[in-house]
């Protein structure tokens, strides 16, 4: 029997929801024996080559290439997880929504007190377009579940898991929902 | 993979990269022979940190700007508020605060440094740099060498619960604040860690012999690849020991000279600047005597241990008179040694885990003090990734009214774009371009274990793209790594 897949993602984050399902530590073995592991950050599968059951989304979109990897998750995954803070309001990042882009790169790269000759604003076409705003992923794509906490716990985030591995909506007690 | 050719000129991309932490890309420039001309690591997304600080109040800073990273939280939480202790005008902490932040810190290395190794590095070495991308991962590792796989867990689970302990949450902790800390050491959590602890440092010696396995084996590749001479920036003590905390910071040479030592961090600006070019977020800094072509300069576990005189943990320090004794005394410039140097550190920082934890001091109750008020805040850290720098200003109504942010990453930038051009130009030119030689490029890069969201105070994720362009800088071949 084949193990259903999941996929995992990190946008407009910091990577700390990621560290958090590595929290689940031992229960890795288990998550392994229980999932396949299909794109994602910890191993080298780059892109999606068929449909996968679960993908958990960290971070909100800051880029256009935050976008295109949010809606290729969307378009493959069965069941599409917000997981955090920065995928469900935008999180710390987009505080850059009160001040404006062209503010921060400014302040970054021509007015810091270690630039040098005055700096300049990086504008080189390898490089994405920044979305004007930080938006959180339910505004770019449909989100099925969300996960809230920044992090959420590593037993959130298993509870979550084993739920809609077993076919159930996650229905977490308030002590693995709360933002401490 | 994805591959458009129309000869004779080629582009290729690999996008994501992985098994690094953050979202960068790599272009590679062929001349119309087919010869790499230019090799550049991008790093593509941008935050904005500086700016949006500005207006808070400086007591939020500590939790609010370690979101720059969740690999890493602790170092830039501890940064923030060493430079909040100058803000309200604290030099020296309780002997209690300065020992919870130091043993967080130590936790934070241990689980980042051990994250690094085993996690996102191990497959490269245990499996090789060309192997089927299918096995290059952690789940690999836990199939065929489960008791790497072991250490790999609860190794970094032990540093995790270090956090917890000291920082009130394994991520994005809340301890540190302005002037001390907010909680001390336990005595059940104390107990609990001193259970554990021997353990970890024998699994931490366990992997550093482990690795010596692999040194030993691949003599001319660990010396060759992506090899390179540089300078060294870290911390060190007063007497020249490795210190990651707090000290002051020594440069050095390729042939191990002074360029400067017992910098106070408070004078960064006098020895460091940073150069911005347009084709990447992350900036150049490089010590301002020497300027940009020879100022550029090399941070982290390799910095750490080249840059140091001794180590004050015995098993640590004979780590480390082995690493020096067997490359002659001066620095060791092979970039794979950051993975050896990387372990040198682990077991130094389990070892320091255990001092603390027999320390009456984490218990005290005197956690917090309050100076005169200053206007200005700067501090330095050695996090896992090397020299971390934060500087604040903050105005009379406490709100914070500019920032500037030198992170370990954005230190080594000209060192791994370098690193990607030599082993674009051994490994690449000329030839057939397979997965597994562009695997050669992330390899170099992941030596250096970038943590890219940090970098460009930007997002994380872990993609890398590489594009190949041909002389007129039109695309050539397009290769997408998947």
């Amino acid at each position: 029997m084949t193990k259903p897949k999941l996929a995992t993602c990190s946008l407009a984050g910091c990577f700390g929801c990621h560290m958090s399902l590595l929290d689940i530590d031992e229960r890795i073995v288990e998550l392994v024996d229980l999932v396949d592991l299909d794109k994602s950050p910890f191993d080298d599968k780059k892109e999606f080559d068929g449909p996968v059951d679960i993908g958990l989304v960290e971070g909100g979109c800051a880029n256009e290439h935050n976008v295109h990897v949010l809606k290729q998750f969307r378009q493959h995954c069965r069941i599409l997880v917000s997981v955090g803070a920065c995928a469900i309001t935008g999180g710390i990042p987009a505080m850059r929504n009160m001040v404006g882009l062209r503010e921060c790169l400014e302040e970054a790269y021509l007015r810091g007190p270690t630039v040098e000759d005055g700096g300049l604003i990086p504008n080189d076409e390898d490089l994405p377009l920044l979305l004007d705003r930080v938006y959180p992923s339910h505004e770019i794509v449909k989100i099925d579940y969300f996960l809230p906490g920044c992090p959420p716990s590593a037993d959130a985030i298993w509870a979550a898991l084993k739920a809609l591995l077993s076919g159930e909506a996650p229905n977490l007690p308030y002590p693995l929902l709360k933002y401490e | 993979m994805n591959v458009q050719s129309s000869s004779p000129s080629r582009k290729i991309v690999i996008d994501p990269v992985t098994r690094v932490e953050g979202h960068g890309k790599v272009t590679i420039r062929l001349n119309e022979a087919g010869e790499v001309e230019e090799a550049r690591f991008h790093v593509v997304e941008f935050r904005g940190f500086e700016r949006f600080i500005r207006g808070r109040m400086y007591w939020e800073v500590p939790v609010i700007i370690q979101r720059l990273c969740g690999i890493c939280p602790v170092s830039h939480h501890l940064a923030a508020a060493k430079a909040m202790d100058r803000v309200i005008g604290v030099d020296k902490l309780t002997p209690t605060a300065d020992k919870v932040r130091r043993l967080m810190h130590y936790g934070q290395l241990l689980q980042s440094n051990a994250l690094h190794i085993f996690h996102l590095a191990s497959p490269d070495l245990l499996f090789g740099f060309d192997a089927p991308p299918e096995q290059r991962n952690i789940i690999e590792v836990l199939n065929r060498f489960p008791e790497i796989g072991k250490w790999a867990i609860f190794i970094r689970k032990f540093g995790q619960e270090v956090i917890k302990a000291t920082g009130g949450r394994k991520i994005h902790p809340t301890s540190a604040i302005p002037g001390g800390v907010n909680q001390n050491l336990s005595i059940e959590h104390r107990d609990d860690l001193r259970k554990d602890v021997d353990q970890i440092i024998g699994w931490c010696c366990a992997a550093l012999a482990h690795h010596m396995t692999f040194v030993d084996a691949n003599q001319a590749l660990h010396r060759d690849f992506a090899s390179y001479r540089s300078n060294y920036v870290s911390l060190v003590a007063p007497d020249g020991a490795m210190e990651l905390y707090d000290g002051r910071l020594r440069a050095l040479g390729p042939d191990g000279e002074t360029i400067f030592d017992q910098v106070d961090p408070v004078d960064y600006r006098e020895h460091f600047i940073e150069e911005v070019r347009p084709w990447t977020y992350l900036k150049f800094p490089h010590i301002r005597s020497l300027g940009r072509d020879n100022g550029w300069y090399r941070v982290g576990p390799l910095a750490q241990v080249n840059c140091c005189n001794s180590i004050d943990t015995p098993l640590a320090e004979a780590a480390r008179k082995e690493f020096v004794a067997r490359n002659g005394g001066s620095p060791v410039h092979a970039t794979l040694a950051y993975h050896w140097a990387r372990l040198i550190c682990l077991v130094h920082c389990a070892e320091k885990i255990k001092e603390f934890l027999f320390d009456d001091d984490l218990q005290g109750t005197d956690l917090v003090l309050r100076g005169e008020r200053r206007g200005e805040g700067i501090a330095c850290i050695e996090a896992p990734r090397g020299t971390l720098i934060h500087h604040y200003t903050v105005d009379d109504n406490d709100q914070v009214a500019s920032a500037n942010l030198i992170v370990s990453t954005t230190n080594n930038n000209e060192a791994m774009n370098r690193a990607v051009k030599q082993v674009a130009m051994n490994d690449l030119s000329g030839r057939e371009i397979t997965e597994g030689l562009l695997n050669h490029i992330e390899v170099a890069i992941r030596a250096f274990d970038p943590c890219l969201s940090c970098a460009t105070h930007a997002l994380g994720q872990m993609p890398l793209i590489v594009t190949l362009e041909d002389a007129d800088g039109g695309t050539i071949a397009t290769r997408v790594k998947q």
